[in-house]
This record gives structure tokens, sequence and C-alpha cells, in this order.
């Protein structure tokens, strides 16, 4: 079990739907939604919330800068 | 399971968008690797504590409007000739940080006489090269990038050596300059591949703080539209084609090229 535990937020309207951050995530958090935004895109958001970790590699390589991350420490 | 709300909290901030990229939208397509190396040239710049001492030039190509997503000061030249505003910059402001950020028809097409004499002259300005093998903005046509068998909007059939002409690495090329003094090449397509670039920058941006000469970091990218691919099979293809030809690491470092197989 992971000691820490991690969460993502996706700026909606931004996200552009285009999957890099889909297979850089190690414990497959994030999928696409069946919903759409304002401009017709599927985005991005925590399919499993309990199985981040807060690690960053999304927003590190997400390309239009939507995902912001956070991360603390699991208390029980 | 703890609560969403009790992790989304200022203190537990791990990574935001850097300040230094404007609210604006992208003007990009999904997943286009320009978006990104944007973010990292200014959470460099960022890093440094910069903003004010930077002066970025844009190209044209896509990203054209680099100074609309930049949130430094921004210049955007003539077709090309970035390089040589540049030096103009930094030959008036030497304690600036000065920067172009072009594609590579901007830098190795009509731009290649700029590029080659900014480098010879040793101008200390840093170079920030995005190279994915097509004209993205104009309709994918083929560029001097382009590699071979690339099927572009203007080589249906593949670029063939024979009527086409070879493909040009034009970072290898300045790299034998005398005036170029640290020569990269990185990529931004998982997160690793964009943490080293990151440091790739971050390095070149120093050196430019000693007078030491050009600095060039290219960024072998995708182009998802003009290659006609999704976004996570455009970066697949890059590993597969683009990646042989343009091996990724350092080509010269501290003013010495650095001996691989190939050289």
């Amino acid at each position: 079990m992971a000691r820490v535990q991690g969460a993502i937020v996706v700026d909606i309207e931004r996200c552009k739907g285009c999957e890099v951050c889909i297979p850089s995530c190690p414990t497959s958090v994030i999928e696409l939604a069946r919903e759409v935004n304002g401009k017709g895109y599927h985005y991005a958001y925590m399919a499993q919330p309990e199985a981040c970790t807060g690690c960053s590699n999304c927003a590190v390589v997400c390309p239009d800068g939507v995902i912001t991350v956070y991360r603390m420490k699991k208390t029980a | 399971m703890m609560e969403l709300t009790d992790i989304i909290k200022e203190e537990n901030l791990v990574y935001k968008k850097t300040p230094l990229m404007t609210d604006k939208v992208l003007s990009y397509c999904p997943g286009c690797g320009h978006g990104t190396a944007h973010r990292i040239v200014m959470e460099v710049i960022e890093e440094l504590d910069a903003m004010e001492q930077t002066i970025g030039v844009a190209p044209v190509g896509c990203s054209v409007l680099a100074y609309e997503f930049m949130n430094i000061d921004m210049i955007q030249a003539a077709h090309g000739r970035a390089p040589a505003v540049a030096t103009g910059i930094k030959r008036c402001y030497p304690h600036k940080f000065v920067f172009t950020y072009q594609g590579d028809g901007d830098l190795a097409a009509i731009g290649t006489a700029e590029t080659i004499h900014a480098c010879n002259r040793g101008e200390n300005i840093t170079i920030i090269f995005i190279n994915n093998g097509i004209y993205g903005m104009t309709g994918g046509q083929m560029a001097p990038t382009t590699i071979e068998g690339m099927k572009t909007s203007t080589s249906p059939y593949g670029r063939d050596l024979k009527s086409m002409g070879n493909p040009l690495k034009i970072t290898e090329l300045i790299a034998q300059l005398p005036g170029t003094y640290f020569v990269t090449r990185q990529a931004v397509h998982t997160p690793a591949a964009v943490r080293k670039a990151k440091k790739a920058i971050r390095k070149a941006f120093d050196l430019q703080k000693e007078n030491k000469g050009v600095t060039f970091v290219e960024i072998v990218s995708n182009c998802n539209s003009g290659w006609k691919l999704p976004p996570v099979k455009a970066n697949e293809w890059m590993v597969e084609n683009m990646f042989p030809f343009y091996p990724m690491g350092d080509i010269k470092v501290d003013g010495e090229l650095v001996k691989t197989d190939s050289n």
C-alpha cells in the first residue's frame, strides 16, 4: 500500500483529450471521460482516484499544462 | 480512503502550471509537443528567477504565437531570422537572457543562413529548436528534416532520397562550428524525457550567463496532424522512426564534440 495519496485536478475546459497523460501514469489512474467539454473534447479525469500517488508524471507530460497535482501522507 | 477535498489543498500542492505561461488556451493541436516545450522553457526561466531578465524571439510557424503564451518579453521575428534578431538584442543587452524558439521549417530551411552564421559567430544566445520533420502550420509539407520514407502532403509516397535529396541533420552540422558551446538533442514525449529536456535547457541558460557561445537544444517532437496519427501513436512512431535517425543525447558539451559510434 502506498503511503501517500495523490490527486489531480484537470482544467476541463482547457483539456484537449490528447491522451498523452494516460500511458504516462504508472498506476493507470487517468481515463478519458464519456462526457465532452465545451470544445467537444473528451477530457481526462481520475477513474481510479484511490490509486493516485501524486507523482506528477501526467502534469509534466501534459502539453497544455491543464493538470494540477496534490499529494499528502496517509494519516490512517 | 481519504476524501479528495482533504487532499486538494494549497499545502499539498506538488505541481502546477507555471505562472510564466499565460492562461490563454494554446493554439496547438491536441498532443503537440510545442506546449510541453513552451512550459519547460518557462519553468527554467522561473527557476532562474529571470522573468524580467529574459527576452524571447518567436519564429514563424506553428509557434508564431509563442508571445501570446509566454508571459515574458517576446519579439516575433521574420521567417527564419530569429537568430539574427536575437544577436541584435543580445548585443544591446548583454546581461539579459536571450533565446530563440524555432521550428524546423524556420531554423533548418529558410533560416539556415542566419542559424549557421549566428552559431559560427558564437553569439551568446540559446536556440531552442523544435524538430518534427514537417511543415505543420501550412499543412504538412515536406521539410528539410523529413526523414527517408516519411509521408507528407508533398511526398505522398514517402521521401525518396534520389529525387528529393537527403534529410538535413542541422544539429550535427552546427555542432561542428567553433562558435557553439553546448549542443544537445532531447524529446518531450514521456515524463522522463521532459525532465531530461528541462535539465538540458537549464544547462543551456546557465551557460549563457558565462558567455561561452551558442547553446543549442534540439527537441525532437511530434506533429500528429501532419503525420496523420493520433497523439499517442505519433509519439510511438517518433520513437520507432525519428529516434534512429535523430539519436537522443548530447552532441557537444563544453565546446568539445561528444564521441559516439556514428562519428
